[in-house]
């Protein structure tokens, strides 16, 4: 307890430990606050509690074999992970992958923004709430689930993102599937604004709270949708365009308002530019063509010619048993997740399993402006400004 | 690995005639531009690389530390910049001795190194000299060693 300056003469504060098990924390997260009466006077974010050491296990597995541990990073998003990671290491060996593949990706990765985006918007509702937003979010999530499913054979922690390519031939009927959805969802998305956008308890709980001003989120190294709510356009998508995102037309949204109103708009106004990149990458993706790159003693071969080709089962043995070396050198792979810009650092020193895998998690640096959103402000506000940044405990400690 | 190409930068360029003393070494690779600057110089060379209005590398995307243990000096910490203004990224890289891993902070520069530098002190056990909170984030308190050095074992008891 410490004694604090407040318009009614000095006060005792208490320190209250929220978390780490407490449901509105989205995981493990736990805050020390420091209260004045309900008026929270420092909030101090303690993570780690689901440090896994994700990083130092990369270090003893192959290439290829690292890419399971990226899905289990960020569980809304392991598809923008996957992808941070394989751009990168295709980055070392200088591989160019396929154009089918890429169009293939980019549809994938922006299903997983509107799922992880989905999940966001139901919990953070029910935060603040209102339940039923959250039934009716998880009820489109479960069909996104289900294409992934389709397509990669698992619901969450896909993997099917590979090295030079994708890890299987998509299965006929997939588009349809994904046609049907995008087809349905823009309504959806109406449900979802009608339930909120005017809803005046909503309006209560979000306009004003949570301010993260433009000046201070780069200065905090915010990112995503957070940063974009503040007025800047910063996406990497568009900056450092990758995987072909320079050939699709979409707007990032923007706002000036900077409170967590803001960044719901920000939100809702991406899942419609994400489904009109879904809609461009699916009449681009030809119907049939290579899926990986060319590129033996990197790409296994196919299994076809694996049964008539002595060569092909050479290569195969020596990927899977020993895997394969990039040339020495280090590269910094940004990409945009659904949080904010993910960053891969891969170092390699020439033997087939990396040096370093450094994952800049946007949910760890965007954590780090929690004091800042919440600090002066009531505890039933800092639920609201935890929900708001958008945190996966996952990525935070990684 | 040309060196030409790195020597016609404008990011280079500009930091050579700041101060030639501020830039060890350049290197490229892939397209990425990695510029090693002696320990000593790094707050001011981070200093004038924020404030200079033609570089405005406003951005600190991340902090990397990574141990290359046997050589000497061992660790190397990269500090990933980018400018909003002028979409231009840059690596900037320390190289750190084991013997005395100290590196100065650049959270008066950029807030958002305070966890990025409390991480590589819990994982590496580099020091950030003027660091206002430094102590383990991701580690328990308690713990010892440190787990991201190469001579720290992936797994294993503790006897």
């Amino acid at each position: 307890m410490t004694t604090v300056e407040t318009a009614a003469g000095p006060a005792e504060t208490m320190v209250l430990n929220m978390g780490p098990q407490h449901p509105s924390t989205h995981g493990v997260l736990r805050v020390v606050l420091e209260l004045d009466g309900e008026t929270v006077v420092r909030a101090r974010p303690e993570i780690g509690y689901l440090h896994t050491g994700i990083e130092k296990s990369c270090e003893a597995l192959t290439y290829s074999q690292a890419i399971t541990l990226t899905d289990r990073i960020d569980y809304l998003a392991p598809l923008s992970n996957n992808l941070g990671y394989c751009l990168a290491v295709e980055k070392l060996l200088g591989l160019e992958v396929p154009k089918r593949a890429q169009y293939i990706r980019v549809l994938l990765t922006e299903m997983t923004r509107l799922n992880s985006h989905l999940v966001w918007l139901g919990t953070h509702a029910m935060d603040l709430g209102a339940t039923s937003v959250m039934l009716y979010c998880f009820r489109e999530r479960e069909e996104i689930l289900k294409i992934f499913e389709m397509v990669s054979g698992q619901r969450m922690m896909t993997s099917y993102f590979r090295i030079g390519g994708l890890a299987l031939e998509p299965p006929p009927g997939w588009l349809e599937r994904v046609r049907r959805f995008i087809d349905m969802f823009p309504s959806r998305i109406e449900e979802y604004e009608k339930l909120l956008t005017r809803n005046r308890i909503w309006l209560m709980r979000t306009v004003g709270i949570g301010i993260l001003e433009a000046k201070d989120a780069i200065a905090l190294g915010v990112s995503g949708p957070t940063l974009r709510a503040a007025g800047v356009a910063y996406d990497v998508r568009k900056f450092f365009p990758y995987s072909s995102y320079e050939e699709f037309a979409f707007d990032v949204p923007t706002r000036s308002e900077s409170d967590s109103y803001a960044r719901y708009l920000v939100r809702v106004a991406e899942m419609r530019e994400s489904l009109k990149i879904i809609r461009q990458a699916m009449g681009k993706i030809p119907p049939d063509g290579p899926i990986r790159a060319d590129a033996p003693g990197i790409i296994p071969p196919q299994r076809e010619k694996m049964k008539t080709e002595m060569e092909a089962l050479i290569y195969h043995f020596k990927i899977f048993t020993e895997g394969f070396a990039p040339p020495p050198g280090e590269v910094y792979q940004r990409v945009e997740s659904p949080r904010g810009e993910a960053g891969y650092f891969v170092v390699s020193d020439g033997s087939p399993k990396p040096y370093r895998v450094k994952v800049r998690a946007p949910s760890f640096v965007n954590l780090q402006a929690l004091p800042k959103l919440a600090e002066g402000r009531l505890v039933a506000d800092l639920i609201a400004c935890i929900g708001t940044i958008d945190i996966v405990l996952g990525e935070v400690d990684r | 690995m040309t060196d030409k190409p790195v020597k016609e930068n404008p990011i280079v360029r500009k930091l050579r005639a700041w101060d030639e003393k501020a830039v060890a070494e350049t290197s490229q690779f892939r397209g990425e531009l990695t510029i090693v600057l002696p320990r000593e110089h790094l707050r001011r060379t981070a200093e004038y690389l924020q404030a200079e209005p033609g570089l405005q590398f406003d951005f600190l995307s991340d902090i990397s530390g990574v141990d290359r243990f046997p050589i000497e000096p061992r660790f190397e910490v990269n500090y990933h910049l980018l400018s909003l203004p002028l979409h231009w990224t840059v690596r900037l890289r320390v190289w750190v001795p084991g013997k005395d891993p100290v590196v100065s902070t650049v959270i008066p520069v950029w807030p958002t190194a305070n966890w990025h530098e409390r991480e590589i002190f819990d994982l590496f056990g580099i020091r950030f000299d003027g660091h206002p909170d430094l102590h383990r984030i991701l580690m328990p308190d308690d713990w010892e060693g440190y787990p991201l050095r190469k001579d720290y074992p992936v797994e294993g008891f503790r006897t």
